[in-house]
């Protein structure tokens, strides 16, 4: 079966320094982090500094990514309106509300995917949406090679071999 | 006020380039300011600045644009500030 011709997805990608993330929760504290995560998202980022801080810089990534995805014409939206909710199997998904919701709204994209991983002092995030007819219809078969591809590139980055954790 | 902006922009931006070389309107983005980098500076300037940037500012790409945008903002937030 053939997909329609006007198939097509959006792809976007970030990659955070974990460190930067530590420093600006310890030098800025709550001002930090609740301007930037929501509840729930602090809520799940948990344990030694080390998780804690890789946890929340690749949520970091997945609001930009989102927001490369999203391509706002004018501001970005708050990044508290791009949520990244894992799911009891441990799979992440983005919720989106508010500004974040209305440009996904506008530009017709289906249900967003997200990846999260960090490896070597980086975290990173790959988003992909559907956009066309297959946003909305029914489930096209979907070829995950280009994220395949994307994860092996962002691993190469800084040398890193792709056998490290994923959330 | 730009001096101060500087000031914070070398302590918080991470930029590959030094903070007093960059122009009033010179695009920090082009600059290297990331966006992670940015949210570093937001805070630094509340804190240096003694204001808080609200919601329709943080979501105004212009608003961080430059030198000269982050001035203009914090002018109008503290308009004592614009006039010392």
């Amino acid at each position: 079966m053939s997909a329609p011709s006007d198939v097509g997805c959006r792809v976007g990608v970030d990659l955070v320094d974990i460190a930067e993330v530590a420093e600006a929760a310890q030098r800025f504290g709550d001002r930090y982090l609740s301007r930037v995560f929501t509840e729930g998202e602090l809520a799940v980022s948990v344990g030694p500094p080390e998780v804690r801080f890789a946890s929340l810089a690749a949520r970091f990534a997945a609001k930009e990514a989102t927001i490369k995805v999203l391509r706002p014409p004018d501001g970005a939206p708050q990044w508290r309106t791009i949520e990244v909710v894992r799911q009891p199997s441990g799979a992440c998904e983005l919720r989106l509300s508010g500004a974040a919701a209305d440009l996904a709204r506008q530009a017709g994209l289906g249900p967003m995917t997200v990846s999260l991983t960090h490896h070597a002092g980086l975290a990173a995030a790959v988003v992909v949406a559907l956009t066309g007819s297959a946003a909305h219809g029914p489930r096209p078969h979907f070829d995950p090679q280009p994220l395949t591809v994307l994860k092996a590139a962002l691993a190469g980055i800084r040398g890193g071999r792709f056998a490290h954790k994923e959330e | 006020m730009e001096e101060q902006i500087r000031e914070v922009l070398a302590a918080y931006g991470r930029l590959p380039v030094p903070a007093e070389a960059l122009g009033l309107d010179d695009d920090l983005s082009d600059a290297g300011l990331s966006s992670h980098a940015l949210v570093n500076v937001m805070l630094a300037l509340e804190d240096a600045f003694d204001v808080e940037f609200p919601e329709y500012m943080l979501r105004e790409r212009a608003t961080f644009e430059s030198i000269g945008s982050i001035a203009a903002a914090i002018g109008e937030l503290s308009p004592a500030r614009a006039a010392s």
